[in-house]
């Protein structure tokens, strides 16, 4: 099953060393990124491992605890998307008629504005800090995980059982959340474990663009900090970005796998 | 007739769509911190707070909010976006001076991407247990894990600084003054640069669809028909099959245009390409509101304007949407 699948093996074990990184990592190497511990621009090697950016900050450094900024913001970004989302399209889904229409035209507004451009608005109209980036992203990728839980709806709600339960009389508020939403998880949990990947690349993108919480160290910023240099230190801006393309391919990888083992005969996308 | 129709309720449906905009531009300027008399107050270094009180009657701060928002919308319908606080140049004129560059950059990268993209998947899709077939997933995982920023500035670093093949930054050769057939073949080296790097992401996501689209259109009872009256494998695939496998392709691309545009931002930042998405990073970074709120609703609109096309392409290229 999961484990057949050479390239979900592989995505799991990239997944278990994020992981392990981002708990022990700034334990095992407690340098603090923002320190300048070393001479500035000093190559990967040299003097460091990973080398030194354009003001002597340890690169090495900061992989290892910018990976948690990556995983936090990645994780409450998708919840907070995933919660958006389902509640949406759990409530479009099941209602109908004028709820449906009215929850899918906002559903629609919202993937008619480039997500980015919006997240970055936000983040630049209300103070870039870890919160209002989880926010930003989520208010912007929501839309497909309600679209997702809608089709999810509109397929199971006509079904036998859930038919069944209605005769038994269970109510609305027990059959959208205890009957249909549990039969309705595989392609949602595979949505969110992509969705993962999704958040950490906006993050990225922010942070490099200048607009990341100034109090955390993170991926995308070390880019962003570096790129006025790119010529002078090509492994500042290397091997952060390796670090994010490893994380989310990970995630990538992971999604899947899961993806295949729900629908063995299925092969989606 | 019911083809005019459908057109009339699709731009009526658009135009709702953007007053949504316009009154989410509006609550985001209300909600941010601070309002616009603060930040050029800020920007004079003081004022009295007679001088405050009259900006802020000049600007109609002084009124209720519904009425402010009447205000905004007529102003915004008008096409006046306001003005913008560091260049003291009205949005509009800006957003128009920066409109071509991001177009080019976005449609040559929406071309190369479905036009790769496809012919990639195809291939692949011929094959699906061969090397190359492999070798195709293997890219488009890497090139959706990837940050677009990321390829970027590694590619500047391969195409621009090891193998000195490309310019590295702008849109054309500074004082050259080339004009005509050089002046194209100056801009288009700029542009190969950016345009790969934001193809990559899409051209990705299409070889993955058209690749998952061809193998069930190949299956399907048409196509065995078509083989077994003796048809050539090139025929077969490229003129009976290739029709229905681009059409998922086709609406991924028109769904996802928005975010095209988004990474075409991130992408001209890297490159200093002179387009929005440049215009953006400096209102980002001098807090100009006001031209990011308007380089939002301009990008708002071309998407809408592109779902437009792209919708009535699709009914005209589709007779069973018809």
């Amino acid at each position: 099953m999961f484990a057949a699948n050479k390239a979900a093996l592989l995505g799991l074990v990239l997944g278990v060393l994020i992981a392990l990184l981002t708990i022990f990592g700034p334990l095992i190497y407690p340098t603090d990124p923002f320190e300048m511990v070393g001479a500035p621009m000093s190559p990967p090697g040299e003097d460091l491992l990973l080398g030194t950016d354009y003001l002597g900050r340890d690169i090495l450094a900061g992989i290892v605890h910018g990976a948690r900024t990556t995983v936090l913001v990645g994780f409450s970004a998708t919840s907070f998307t995933v919660v958006i989302g389902i509640i949406i399209g759990v409530l479009a889904g099941f209602y109908g008629g004028w709820v449906e229409n009215l929850l899918m035209r906002v559903t629609e507004f919202f993937q008619v504005l480039p997500g980015l451009l919006l997240a970055m608005v936000l983040v630049a109209l209300f103070s870039p800090s870890l919160p209002t980036i989880i926010f930003a992203i989520g208010v912007v990728s929501w839309p497909p995980v309600a679209r997702l839980t809608r089709a999810e709806f509109l397929k199971i709600k006509q079904r036998e059982f859930v038919l069944a339960e209605r005769a038994i009389g269970a109510g609305n508020w027990s059959i959208m959340w205890k009957i249909i939403l549990p039969n309705s998880l595989p392609p949602l949990i595979v949505a969110a474990t992509l969705g993962v990947g999704v958040a950490i690349l906006f993050e990225a993108a922010l942070s490099f663009l200048g607009l990341g919480d100034p109090n955390t160290y993170s991926w995308g910023y070390m880019i962003g900090a570096s790129r006025d240099f790119i010529w002078e230190t090509w492994w500042a801006v290397t091997f952060p970005g390796v670090a994010i393309f490893l994380t989310v391919l990970s995630i990538s990888l992971i999604g899947d796998g899961l993806n295949d083992a729900f629908n063995p005969k299925l092969r989606l996308l | 007739m019911k083809f005019l129709f459908t057109f009339l309720r699709k731009i009526l449906y658009s135009a709702i769509l953007l007053l949504a905009v316009i009154i989410l531009n509006f609550m985001l300027l209300h909600l941010a911190p601070g309002d616009p008399v603060d930040t050029l107050v800020g920007e004079m270094g003081g004022a009295t707070p007679e001088l405050i009180a009259q900006l802020r009657v000049d600007y109609g701060l002084d009124k209720s909010l519904p009425e402010q928002l009447l205000t905004y919308v007529v102003r915004m319908a008008k096409g006046d976006l306001g003005q913008s606080f560091n260049y003291d140049q009205p949005v509009v004129s800006l957003i128009m001076d920066r409109l071509p560059a991001t177009l080019l950059l976005v449609i040559t990268a929406l071309v190369l991407a479905i036009f790769f993209g496809t012919l990639l998947g195809i291939i692949a899709a011929q094959k699906p247990k061969s090397l190359f077939s492999g070798l195709v997933t293997v890219v488009s995982l890497a090139g959706y894990a990837a940050p677009v920023f990321w390829t970027g500035i590694m590619m500047l670093i391969l195409f621009s600084y090891w193998v000195p093949m490309f310019p590295a930054c702008g849109m054309r050769e500074v004082g050259s003054g080339a004009h005509g057939l050089i002046y194209m073949a100056d801009v288009l080296k700029h542009l190969v640069l950016p345009a790969v790097s934001l193809a990559s992401i899409y051209l990705a996501i299409y070889s993955r669809m058209a690749r998952a689209s061809m193998m069930d259109v190949l299956g399907s009872d048409y196509i065995r028909t078509a083989r077994s009256k003796g048809l050539s494998e090139r025929v077969v695939v490229y003129q009976h099959a290739l029709k229905n496998a681009i059409l998922p392709v086709v609406t991924m691309a028109g769904l996802q245009f928005s975010q095209l545009i988004a990474g075409a931002i991130v992408v001209e930042t890297v490159f200093s390409w002179p387009g929005m998405g440049q215009l953006a990073f400096d209102a980002i970074l001098r807090r100009d509101h006001p031209l990011l709120l308007g380089i939002l609703f301009f990008s708002t609109l071309i998407v809408v304007g592109v779902n437009i096309f792209t919708d009535l392409s699709y009914r005209l290229l589709d007779p069973r949407i018809r």
